[in-house]
């Protein structure tokens, strides 16, 4: 058995969120780099020229990126050989999550379903935080970390399609769903895909491939190049950076497919706006 | 081709009926916040015949929930929250002689429409650039509802902050326009 202490998993997870709500990571960064000099537009290449502007500022300057920061999600797996000493592993990275919200003076957004009330002095500083929990074989803990804004997830989607509707059906759902968001969801985008699985489950999937690197490839040949058929399909729309017209809609498009029942074919939509914030550590 | 202005608030309708989407604006004197919550309470005081925590005539309306401020600064980041969720409410405004509203994404017809008759602009700020648009605004003071946090209404003090007009007084949509240019169908 390997013993954590409660105190240092704070102190991780706290210094994660309050790196991440300041400096752009360096997979988004280059990648808005590349899209402006391929923007055809210059409406659109201005537009991402105002975001690394950002970037540097929110960098230099120790200032939120954006001014929704987001809620905190998180996947974690739990090694079985790890002990977290002096309290639960949820309530340490909760806490982490206050602390670094506050400490980097980003937005309490949690609130109430109806009320709207912010819930800052109920539950703590933008708590709850979201997390998927798995467990695996080892003495580590592995947390992958995003600050999801509202615009973009406001946008997503999900459908159970017979599994006749196969990957051209898919095609022309991730387009419809990207062609109605339009300039919502802060374009240029990354799209994660989930497919397969039961409803939650795939929904779920597009979520963490959000997580993945922009620019890595997907490891499954097959899935690469639905992934890169579905990215030249969507930059077709013209929606462009902020929605101004152009060419570079989406950065990328990140599929994660499972098994699922013989009946159904789930898909699932899920965006992350232009500042991709999120990271990867291991305890 | 778009032009470049340089406008003060409060706006005339000589001013916003020359504006064309697609024109760069960069706006300068007082501006109020309001995202959702603050929407409803000031068309419920509308509504009721009450007075309004500010002036609406002129106005430009904010759609954004800054960031706490770090000691020394006035506030934090803060960039435009998505429009679409003031829909329902913005007519009423521009009804009563507001000529402004700042956000980013789409807008319904019913705005688009209040737009050309009030002499409405929407504009569009860069979403995603709170910390670039927080440096252009000198002061912020809370005025009314501080109780909803960031929702809260703010009477802010900005400086040549840089939009771009999606809907003009004439119907035009710059969303609609942009992608017609680049859509390959």
């Amino acid at each position: 058995m390997r013993i954590i202490e409660f105190d240092d998993v704070v102190k991780a997870i706290r210094d994660i969120i309050v790196h991440c709500g300041t400096d752009l990571p360096q997979d988004a960064y280059d990648a808005l780099k590349t899209a402006m000099e391929n923007e055809k537009s210059p409406v659109s290449r201005e537009v991402i020229r105002q975001i690394l502007e950002n970037a540097d500022i929110a960098k230099n300057e120790k200032r939120p990126l954006c001014q929704d920061t987001g809620l905190a999600v998180f996947f974690v797996k739990v090694g079985d050989e790890v002990k977290i000493n002096g309290g639960l592993l949820k309530d340490a990275i909760n806490k982490g999550t206050e602390q670094g919200y506050i400490d980097a003076y980003l937005r309490a957004s949690t609130c109430e379903p109806f009320s709207r009330a912010n819930l800052k002095d109920k539950i703590g500083y933008n708590l709850p935080a979201i997390i998927h929990f798995d467990l695996v074989a080892g003495d580590k803990i592995d947390i992958e970390y995003a600050a999801k804004g509202g615009g973009s997830e406001n946008v997503s989607r999900a459908r159970v399609f017979p599994p006749a509707a196969g990957k051209d059906g898919i095609v022309e759902y991730v387009k419809e769903v990207i062609s109605d968001a339009g300039p919502n969801p802060c374009p240029p985008i990354t799209v994660g895909v989930g497919i397969g699985g039961t409803f939650e489950k795939a929904a779920i999937s597009s979520k963490h491939a959000l997580f993945r690197n922009i620019g890595s490839r997907n490891e499954d040949p097959e899935m690469d190049e639905l992934e890169q058929r579905i990215l030249e399909e969507i930059n077709k729309l013209g929606i462009g950076a902020m929605g101004m017209g152009g060419t570079k809609t989406a950065l990328a498009v990140h599929i994660e497919a499972n098994p699922c029942h013989i009946a159904s074919l789930p898909v699932s939509v899920n965006v992350q706006c232009h500042s991709s914030r999120h990271t990867h550590i291991t305890i | 081709m778009s032009k470049t202005y340089y406008l003060t608030t409060p706006l005339t309708q000589e001013q916003t009926r020359e504006l064309q989407a697609g024109d760069i604006v960069y706006l300068s004197g007082i501006i109020y916040t309001a995202r959702d919550a603050a929407h409803k309470r000031l068309v419920d005081l509308i509504d009721a015949g009450e007075e309004l925590p500010f002036d609406l005539k002129g106005s430009v309306v904010y759609f954004v929930g800054p960031t706490p401020p770090k000691p020394g600064d006035p506030i934090g980041s803060a960039g435009p929250t998505t429009s679409y969720r003031m829909d329902s409410y913005s007519p009423t405004l521009l009804k009563h002689g507001s000529l402004g509203m700042i956000g980013k994404g789409k807008r319904n017809q019913a705005v688009i429409d209040a737009c050309k008759e009030f002499g409405g602009i929407y504009f569009g700020a860069t979403g995603g650039a709170g910390a670039l648009l927080g440096k252009q605004i000198k002061s912020a003071e809370v005025i009314a509802y501080p109780e909803l946090g960031p929702e809260a209404i703010r009477k802010l003090e900005i400086e040549n902050f840089p939009v771009t007009v999606i809907n003009d007084t004439h119907g035009n949509d710059l969303y609609k326009m942009g992608r017609a240019l680049y859509e390959v169908k």
